[in-house]
């Protein structure tokens, strides 16, 4: 059932990087270094502005995919990974959106465990990808029940 | 540091952390937006077959790419993947590495890992640093 949405993308939603978020992003991570929120470090870096580090999208959102509902506890987060073209920089404005890319089921030992690959993308207002990220996450076969009887 | 002078083989200072807190969960639900509750309620986490609340991989994930900070004005990080490998729970004592393994030209390819106190590979992956020329 899952299966029905690989290749499905969600809308394109506008999300800005902002100095605010940057800072109590780094402060949660122990990573308070000034080039992240001290405007002074920022403007006379290599950037000319603060930037935010590489796990910064996890905020971002990403729209919706129509019909596809993952329940909220149970999921297993397998892997993620992130590709730059360059890092994010505060004042960014990015065009976010996301896709299935995959779906399948495998035996494990707690039955039928599912993995669902969902590529993320970030564009800048000229339409160029900033990044991209791929989390697998794994569905297992209660939760999964689960979403059916819902 | 200049990332230039790290040989194959060598590793980035290395980081230990201060032992877990439920503070430090409940910070990262605030900043990330993450709210799933078994980071961050006992009950939650119990309900769902573990025992206690257990740290987001993204907030491990998120402390691990500290290591490469103080390099952010030689280059950046292009890519940076990771497998979440065991649970990290309250008052673990994480240590965070990462070990030049090769490099081609500008890029520089690290393996990276945080370990708990028992030596336990809780997230490992790959980082690639890309030198600005």
């Amino acid at each position: 059932m899952l299966k029905e949405y690989i290749g499905l993308k969600s809308e394109k939603v506008l999300n800005r990087v902002e100095g605010r978020e940057v800072k109590k992003f780094v402060e949660a991570i122990g990573d308070p270094h000034p080039l992240f929120h001290d405007e002074k470090t920022g403007e006379e870096s290599i950037y000319q502005a603060n930037i935010a580090p590489p796990t910064f999208p996890a905020v971002f959102d990403y729209g919706e995919i129509d019909g596809l509902r993952l329940p909220d506890t149970g999921l297993i987060h397998g892997e993620q990974s992130f590709h730059y073209n360059r890092p994010l920089v505060v004042g960014d404005e990015i065009l976010c959106y996301t896709e299935v890319e995959d779906y399948y089921e495998r035996k494990g030992a707690s039955g039928l465990m599912g993995f669902l690959i969902l590529r993320r993308f970030g564009e800048d207002s000229i339409g160029q990808t900033v990044f991209s990220s791929k989390a697998i996450v794994i569905i297992t076969e209660t939760v999964r029940e689960e979403m059916i009887v819902r | 540091m200049m990332i230039a002078d790290l040989e194959i083989g060598k590793s980035l200072p290395e980081i230990r952390l201060a032992p877990v807190s439920r503070i430090d969960l409940i910070k990262y639900a605030g900043a990330s937006g993450d709210y799933n509750p078994i980071h961050t309620i006992d009950e939650e986490a119990k309900k769902s077959g573990l025992p206690g609340v257990i740290a987001h991989g993204m907030w491990t994930m998120g402390n691990l790419s500290k290591l490469f900070t103080p390099l952010y004005e030689q280059g950046f990080i292009e890519d940076y993947q990771i497998r979440f490998k065991d649970m990290v729970f309250l008052n673990d004592i994480l240590t965070l590495k990462a070990v030049l393994s090769d490099r081609d030209n500008h890029r520089y390819f690290f393996k990276t890992a945080a370990l708990n106190q028992n030596g336990k590979e809780v997230i490992k992956g790959d980082i690639i640093f890309l030198q600005y020329a």
